[in-house]
């Protein structure tokens, strides 16, 4: 059986796995990282996004070994050590953006790339755009939008662009 | 400290381990020596099965075994049990056919399960199924509700004639025809309410483990109600004594209803791994949920209205064809009678109505309760019905419901359908959206819109619901096979704080804040005090779980309950410890005192005596504090309210957007409005999916063709708009807080403020009705046929 090599929330991580194996089946079943989630099988809903140097992907989508060599962050290596929750995580909670929570993680890992890739600042129109690949059934987005919107200043140290708003 | 009792939005204690990741759903548990299961199911809508070779999967490696029905069958496993007997307008009872765990002899729909694969892991399982060599004979199958009752149309079960399970009525069929024989105006309107998939995220799983050393079978399960689901599997299916089967909910990533019945997957893990000795685990895969989860809604109905000179209503006659899919889930047949017909009055004072609905069986996925669950049919046929008057009529669709609204003053108001409104003022929540929306600045928007090329319409839609399911003798006159009360038990710990066991399952409701802030509230106590504790049969003394907006009317009464007896209990020890009479002792604010003295003792210390019983009246009184409660509800709870939605429709390519959504709702008291109004949100999203964007479709072989998030339109961020909501309180006056459930509203009030609003923005086409989705490919069609269409009526 094949080994990949990878970084996993800033550990150094070496697993066993079938060529087949996807990136969330690595996460969730040899790391028990289970608090990424798989919410379909068509790469439709986003349950499973995970953050690949940096950057959003959905980890059901992508197989274990391609990850080798790469730094994953998933939901649970969000909050810092002490558990202080990342800005996302807080404004989730205050905006009331979660119900069920199964959407959640992926939604917040979603969202933080969301913000940091527009440091000119994000409008409603591109929030909601910018979620189009994460799918809510509980809360009809209206507080995931709001809560991303109250996110951006906090995680850019400065107020929202007016014009983004 | 900000206050966190009753009417404060309280930030959920749950959102802590979700949002770090730290939730714990049926898949992220693994026992120890678990096994995988994968379900074989059927890919054809209707056929025999002649053979099911197994040799080749048994073979495969890491297979420890293979099962089909028969293997069931010979170990006398049962089939799955309908809930709700319905009676024919005869007196007869209805068609009950039998839905085996594994099929037997014959497949009935698409995802039918046939055969169970276990394996030591899911891949192994999952190559071994695609080695199962199953032989087919097809049969002619039925994929549309109005092919069930055609002449010569195959029988999905041989002895059920017609296809019909049972033809039943409710109202007063004389004295409708009399109203239409007098009548000024009858309107009419065919409709159908289309079929849709609930879609909660979390895809069900269920795990099954035996423990040999004591014969404990336990099952975990992604379920709204465990108790229900122990006592369905371990009475009819399995028959384990529930001394002996423990059943857990943990976190459960949404249900609407999905969730309430019981699943064979949940009977097939729980009966291998008593005969494996080993735990099994099944997860569904996202195509497997669109083929096996119960799917909702689905009648064709003809409704028409019988009308005066004036527009008042004099009298409402339905005919409803209700698909039952193949088999009976728990609650279906249940769903388009007594939570359907008993609604049809709807806010209005019509005085006589009468409902004829019959249900079929066809080759399609079991149809049940989905987020409102029979009432949202009700008030879609109503307030379509009411638009369409307003259009034949020529009479103002605002002014029509104002004139018709039961006034405020007529509770408790006797519908002519068998509930009696307790309270409401439907004329508040009206009047208070029409404001909200700014009804009356519309023609300036529908100018400014039209400058843009866009058509814009405006919709209403006036709605009421019965929650808080329901009193238990009523549900069973009317065919209920359990009872519909809720348990609470309250445990007092000695330094004060307390532990609640409630029946109620949260999903995504937040019940272990709200439930928090009740109980603070009611103790004096501090809300991180109070613990929740709920989805365990191990755990909570008994339960009828989360459903029909039920939890905090019935539940949360429950703990109401419960808690007057802790208080009850506090006081004779408070008098005691004080040397008072019982009489005299008062308790408010977490406090005992003694009635025009400065004496008192705080909650704390009546815990403490009552677990330290040094000095306590031990001769007449228990040492303890922790108390029982059942709550059986009085009547149902009557929340009610009205939507306007507007939308604007692209002319080139039909696409129509929701530009605004106001919902104005009386859900009685609330005890954390920032709750309510997320259920408002995530309710009124399901409703403009099922209005603009989802349906499950079946082509004319059976062929689901809606069986992926790829083909089944999920409502995304970029189709909805922020919404507008707001509260008018009338309360409930049967339960002892005064609430009225908030969970469904949203899905009943907004398809027929939508499809209105669409019908408005395409008034100069005369559309009369559409039925949902409203998709851009039929608003186009409307509006590229534009001035033949308005020659040719």
């Amino acid at each position: 059986m094949p080994q990949v090599a990878l970084t996993v929330n800033g550990k150094k991580v070496t697993v066993d796995v079938e060529g087949r194996t996807l990136l969330v089946e690595l996460l969730r079943e040899k790391l028990g990282l289970t608090g990424t989630h798989v919410g379909c099988d068509t790469s439709q809903c986003g349950a499973c996004v995970v953050h690949l140097d940096g950057t959003s992907v959905k980890s059901c989508t992508m197989l274990a070994l391609q990850a080798a060599g790469r730094s994953v962050i998933t939901i649970e290596g969000l909050a810092k050590p002490d558990g202080t929750l990342h800005p996302m995580q807080e404004m989730f909670r205050e905006h009331h953006a979660l119900q069920c929570g199964f959407c959640t993680p992926g939604m917040v890992m979603s969202a933080i790339d969301l913000v940091q890739s527009h440091p000119e600042g994000l409008s409603e129109q591109q929030i909601r755009h910018g979620l189009e690949g994460n799918l809510c059934r509980c809360t009809g987005y209206h507080n995931i939008v709001k809560a991303i919107a109250a996110a951006w200043p906090l995680m850019h140290g400065k107020a929202m662009p007016a014009a983004a708003e | 400290m900000a206050f966190e009792g009753i009417g404060a939005s309280v930030r959920r204690t749950e959102d802590q381990r979700f949002l770090s990741g730290r939730g714990n759903y049926t898949d992220d548990i693994n026992r120890h020596g678990q096994l995988y299961a994968i379900i074989r199911r059927s890919d054809r809508p209707h056929a025999r099965i002649v053979s099911i070779d197994t040799k080749a999967a048994a073979e495969m490696p890491g297979v420890v075994a293979v099962y089909t029905g028969t293997d069931l069958q010979a170990d006398s496993v049962g089939g799955l049990p309908c809930g709700w007997l319905i009676k024919n307008k005869d007196g007869t009872p209805m068609a009950e056919p039998p839905h085996p765990v594994l099929a037997v002899g014959k497949v009935r729909h698409v995802g039918d399960p046939v055969a169970v694969v276990i394996a030591e892991t899911r891949q192994q399982a999952k190559d071994a199924a695609e080695k199962l060599a199953i032989e087919w004979q097809d049969l002619p199958s039925i994929s549309s509700t109005q092919d069930a009752i055609a002449p010569g149309a195959a029988l999905v079960h041989d002895d059920v004639a017609g296809n019909v399970c049972y033809d039943w009525h409710l109202g007063d069929k004389e004295a409708v025809d009399a109203a239409f024989a007098k009548a000024a105006r009858v309107v009419r309107l065919d409709l159908t309410n289309s079929r849709l998939i609930p879609n909660a995220m979390e895809p069900r799983a269920a795990i099954g483990d035996f423990d040999r050393a004591t014969g404990e079978h336990t099952l975990f399960t992604t379920s709204q109600n465990p108790h229900v689901i122990r006592l369905l599997m371990g009475a009819f299916v399995l028959h384990i004594p529930e001394s002996r089967l423990r059943v857990v909910a943990p976190d459960v990533g949404g249900g609407f209803g999905s969730k309430i019945y019981h699943y064979a997957e949940e009977a097939i893990v729980t009966w291998a791994a008593g005969k494996l000795a080993r735990p099994v685990k099944w997860t569904a895969e996202r195509t497997e949920s669109f083929i096996s989860d119960a799917h909702g809604r689905d009648h064709v109905t003809t409704a028409e209205m019988a009308l005066d000179k004036d527009g008042n209503y004099l009298a409402l006659r339905v005919q409803t064809l209700a698909n039952m899919g193949a088999y009976l889930s728990t609650f279906a047949t249940s769903i388009p009678t007594y939570l359907y017909a008993t609604l049809l009055a709807g806010v209005y004072k019509t005085p006589a109505i009468y409902a004829e609905v019959k249900a079929v069986f066809t080759n399609t996925v079991p149809v049940d309760a989905y987020r409102g669950a029979g009432r949202p049919e009700a008030a879609y046929l109503l307030e379509r019905l009411t638009d369409v008057i307003a259009h034949d009529t020529g009479l103002d669709r605002v002014a029509l419901r104002r004139q018709n609204l039961i006034p405020a003053n007529a509770f408790p108001y006797q519908t002519p359908v068998a509930l009696q409104y307790d309270s409401g003022n439907y004329q508040a929540t009206l009047e208070a959206a029409l404001t909200a929306a700014d009804w009356n600045g519309f023609p300036a928007r529908r100018t400014a819109a039209a400058a843009k090329g866009k058509l814009r319409g405006i919709g209403i839609s006036t709605y009421i619901e019965a929650c808080g399911i329901a009193p238990s003798a009523v549900a069973g006159a009317l065919g209920a096979r359990a009872g519909l009360y809720e348990a609470a038990n309250i445990r007092v710990h000695p330094t004060g704080s307390v532990s609640v066991f409630t029946g109620s399952h949260s999903h995504g409701q937040g019940h272990e804040t709200t439930f928090a802030q009740l109980v603070a509230d009611q103790l004096g106590i501090p809300f991180n005090q109070v613990e929740i504790v709920h989805g365990d049969t191990e755990k909570i003394p008994f339960g009828m779980g989360t459903y029909g907006s039920r939890s905090l009317a019935v539940g949360g009464s429950a703990m109401v309950k419960a808690m007057d007896k802790i208080i009850a209990k506090g006081k004779r020890i408070a008098a005691h410890l004080m040397e008072a009479s019982v009489a005299d002792i008062e308790f408010k604010n977490g406090s005992f005192s003694v009635a025009g003295t400065d004496k008192s003792k705080s909650f704390g210390e009546i815990a403490l005596t009552a677990y330290v019983p040094h000095n306590y009246p031990i001769d007449e009184l228990e040492p303890g504090l922790e108390e029982n409660a059942f709550y059986d509800p009085k009547n149902f709870t009557f929340p009610a309210g009205c939507m306007v939605a507007e939308v604007e429709i692209d002319r080139d390519t039909g696409v129509p957007s929701v530009v605004s959504f106001v919902a104005v709702d009386d859900v009685g008291r609330l005890i954390n409005p920032m709750i309510v109004e997320g259920q408002v949100h995530g309710g009124v999203a399901q409703g403009i999916g099922q209005a603009l964007l989802e349906s499950a479709a079946y082509d004319v072989s059976g062929q689901i063709v809606t069986g992926s998030f790829m083909d089944y339109t999920m409502p995304r961020s970029d189709d909805l708009p922020s919404f507008k909501t707001g509260n008018e309180v009338t309360l409930c006056t049967h339960n002892p807080l005064g609430v009225k459930g908030c969970g469904e509203l949203g899905t009943i009030g907004s398809p027929p403020a939508i499809v209105n609003a669409v019908i408005d923005a395409l008034s100069e086409y005369d559309v009369r009705h559409i039925d949902m989705p409203l998709s851009p490919q039929k608003i186009w069609s409307i509006i590229a046929a534009g001035p033949k269409r308005r020659a040719a009526e």
